[in-house]
């Protein structure tokens, strides 16, 4: 940021009028109107990467991440496959199609109630590629481990993985391991790719949400980003509280075959929370996501947790929770199957997809009021009165 | 959840709703001012203005404790958390307040050892943990958060904690809300008293609002049902052409505020001469410092600060946000260049900020999600 950013910036006298002739036919809405209608304009620019640093929003996964894989990632290997940014790629291959996917993990603490990075680091892969409609084949690891760390601990990690690979049906078919001096990483971080089998017709994309649809999620939400904020003792709160991570696979499956073509979209709602995947929709499908507090499924611990941090369970991050948008003749049949699978027991409908206004996600309030939920900048950070 | 749900109950809501809307004189238009940024967070973080008729509205005041640190304090922040041997440690919400060379988390990612802390005695922790470094925290707030503050140099003095010191940035809420009353642009039919401060200072403070400014206050607590309860009874007052004090949140703000609280930061801190805030200007006697009893653990005195006033850029109408001049979507900057990513003025930042409420849960037309938002 620049000192004599006053002067940068264009102080427009009649920015109201500009607004009106920028908007033809915008003269009968009022001032308000029209400023709403300017700032939706400026967020439908193409994403700028105004920092000189990248600082910890950027992994955060609000629009600081959104921003960094736009305006550096896309730019730079824009192809049609990876510029939908869907959860893995969907590759049409001489043997079929196929989905692809990477993600890395460098969760802290190592190890947390529910889980560790190595259950995530396979849960996380395997629900990606669950998330596109494939059945998950095969994984590969990457190690970037920091001098010094126990090998006890990578054992314990390793063995989590196996398990976690085990259950989920995949095989661990290729590797490779680093080692940085002390200090240059955190103990261990995992990166993992996947590749899936897409053997059914369906092409899910968050594009594909219609007016009218139906919005759904599989369990209560926050709680793995709870956990792990807990986990890491800096707050001095304790909680009968554990990790969601779980493969996703057999669940989606599920869903999938319940409600067959009538799925839109199936994403799992990590970093940035169920909000973030609501906002990802209605922006690539140009409609309005509209929720309901109270049907939001949260568990009071997670709910208690979030009151005192002045945080929101919509937007914290769960590891074995995903967001479906079906349409509404297959709702009941979509969560039906979810409540049947042993994941899925606190599903529930959480919204509908409306026509208007496009690209925002409404919340109707427990209260009774009405607010958007809207994209995090970064991670949330807490209030402090 | 117990003690959240009660204060929450739609049904209740509607009733209140009604009441109020009974109270309200045909043709005549009502501006209550809340002065706490948490009332602003609360109201457009449970839509609260659904329940209020066209002709009430509610003014966003001064009272968000990130919003009215001026730019050159951030500044002098980072000049602090720059220095190899320390460790600068503040609340979340004031990392993203841009200073005159950008932010907190700017300086972190070009190497300063900042922390977010969530109480001041994480910040004395921290220092215990790291005895070789200078741990520094950045104190901000009203009367809320200062008898914490006091108290953690209180402790370190106990554990001679040398390493420790405050950059104390705490303010009062009387000057601002004087300043407020001051302004020529503003006609405001009552104030929404801030609760938490409250707790501290109690209600007498504010007795002079009703006696000499002649306007009622209503000290409110922070669920929705608590504001919505204050704005009826601010109507009752006008309507039965009374002018008083009234204690809404009662089952946590005593008349007379916490003596304990208050006797802490008078051991601990003096009132300074003057103090910018931003938007607002220099106003007197309106924040805390370290007093000399307690010299050492004061950050001013320990580094050199560079001490520089910046001013806020050209564009930024911070200032008149904050004293509910502007509605935040009035600021000429709002939305397009002024955003939560990249934050001109500081109202745009903190959560309780009325720019970054608005533009984070109120950014839509009332008529246009009626239809959407149809059950």
């Amino acid at each position: 940021m620049s000192q004599d950013l006053g002067s940068s910036i264009p102080t427009r006298a009649n920015w109201a009028e500009e607004a009106v002739a920028a908007h033809a036919g915008a003269e009968h809405l009022t001032r308000e109107e029209q400023v709403l209608a300017r700032i939706a304009k400026a967020r439908a620019r193409k994403p700028k990467m105004k920092e000189q640093r990248i600082t910890l929003s950027h992994g955060a996964g609000g629009k600081a991440s959104q921003t960094l894989i736009e305006a550096v990632f896309l730019d730079a290997f824009r192809n049609p496959t990876l510029e939908l940014l869907e959860d893995g790629a969907q590759l049409a291959t001489a043997a079929g199609r196929l989905a692809f996917t990477t993600d890395s993990y460098v969760v802290s603490p190592l190890f947390f109630p529910g889980g560790d990075i190595g259950d995530l680091a396979v849960n996380g892969t395997v629900n990606d590629l669950a998330m596109c409609g494939a059945r998950p084949l095969y994984l590969s690891c990457g190690f970037i481990l920091e001098e010094g760390f126990p090998v006890a601990d990578l054992q314990r990690i390793v063995a989590s993985m196996a398990a976690a690979a085990g259950a989920a049906g995949v095989q661990i078919v290729t590797g490779d391991t680093k080692v940085v001096e002390r200090g240059k990483a955190d103990g261990c971080y995992i990166t993992t790719a996947g590749v899936g089998a897409l053997e059914r017709e369906v092409v899910l994309s968050a594009a594909a949400a219609q007016p009218g649809d139906t919005v759904l999620v599989s369990g209560p939400i926050g709680d793995h980003g709870v956990t792990v904020m807990l986990a890491r003792g800096e707050l001095d709160i304790s909680a009968d509280i554990e990790s969601d991570t779980a493969p996703l696979h057999e669940i989606s499956a599920a869903v999938l075959d319940a409600a067959g073509g009538g799925v839109r979209l199936m994403r799992d709602a990590t970093r940035g929370g169920v909000a973030t995947i609501c906002n990802e929709v209605a922006v690539a499908a140009q409609v309005a996501v509209v929720l309901d507090e109270a049907a939001l499924p949260v568990r009071p611990v997670v709910n208690g947790a979030s009151e005192l941090l002045g945080i929101d369970p919509l937007y914290v991050a769960c590891e074995g929770r995903f967001v479906t948008v079906v349409d509404p003749a297959h709702a009941v049949a979509a969560l039906a199957a979810m409540r049947a699978h042993p994941l899925g027991t606190g599903a529930a409908v959480i919204g509908t997809v409306k026509d208007d206004p496009p690209g925002l996600v409404l919340l109707r309030t427990a209260f009774g009021g009405t607010r958007i939920v809207d994209l995090l900048v970064g991670d949330p950070l807490p209030r402090i009165c | 959840m117990r003690f959240v749900d009660e204060f929450r109950d739609a049904g209740m809501a509607r009733v209140l709703s009604t009441k109020i809307a009974e109270l309200c004189e045909p043709g005549r238009h009502y501006k209550f001012m809340e002065v706490c940024g948490g009332h602003t967070h609360t109201i457009y973080k449970h839509g609260l203005e659904d329940y209020l008729p066209e002709t009430v509205s509610l003014v966003h005041g001064p009272g968000c404790p990130v919003c009215v640190i001026p730019m050159g304090r951030v500044d002098d922040a980072i000049a602090i958390a720059e220095r190899d041997d320390v460790i600068l440690t503040t609340f979340g919400d004031m990392l993203r307040v841009p200073g005159g060379r950008g932010s907190f988390f700017d300086s972190k990612a070009a190497g300063s050892d900042i922390r977010m802390v969530y109480s001041p005695l994480d910040a004395l922790k921290i220092a215990r943990k790291n005895p070789d470094k200078r741990v520094v925290f950045m104190a901000i707030g009203f009367e809320t958060t200062a008898p914490s503050t006091a108290m953690t140099v209180l402790r370190a003095a106990a554990e001679h904690l040398d390493n420790f010191s405050v950059f104390c940035n705490h303010v009062t809420i009387i000057p601002a809300i004087k300043a407020i009353l001051d302004s020529p642009d503003l006609r405001l039919d009552g104030f929404i008293g801030p609760g938490h401060v409250s707790t501290v200072i109690g209600c007498r403070p504010y007795e002079w609002i009703a006696r000499d400014a002649g306007k009622p206050l209503v000290c409110a607590g922070f669920e929705p049902l608590d504001i919505l309860q204050s704005v009826y009874q601010l109507l009752r007052q006008l309507a039965e052409a009374r002018c008083e004090v009234e204690n809404q949140y009662a089952r946590v703000v005593p008349w007379d505020g916490n003596t304990k609280a208050l006797q802490v930061i008078n051991e601990v801190m003096e009132l300074r001469p003057h103090f910018e805030w931003r938007g607002l200007g220099f106003i007197s006697h309106s924040a805390l410092r370290i007093n000399e009893k307690y010299a050492r653990f004061d950050a001013e005195r320990i580094f050199a600060l560079p001490g520089v006033r910046v001013a806020d850029p050209k564009a930024c109408q911070c200032g008149e946000v904050l004293k509910g001049v502007l509605k935040p979507w009035e600021c000429k900057v709002f939305g397009t260049a002024c955003t939560p990513e990249t934050p001109i003025g500081t109202c745009m930042v903190s959560s309780e900020g009325a720019c970054a409420a608005y533009y984070n849960f109120g950014r839509f037309s009332r008529d246009r999600v009626k239809e959407a938002t149809r059950t």
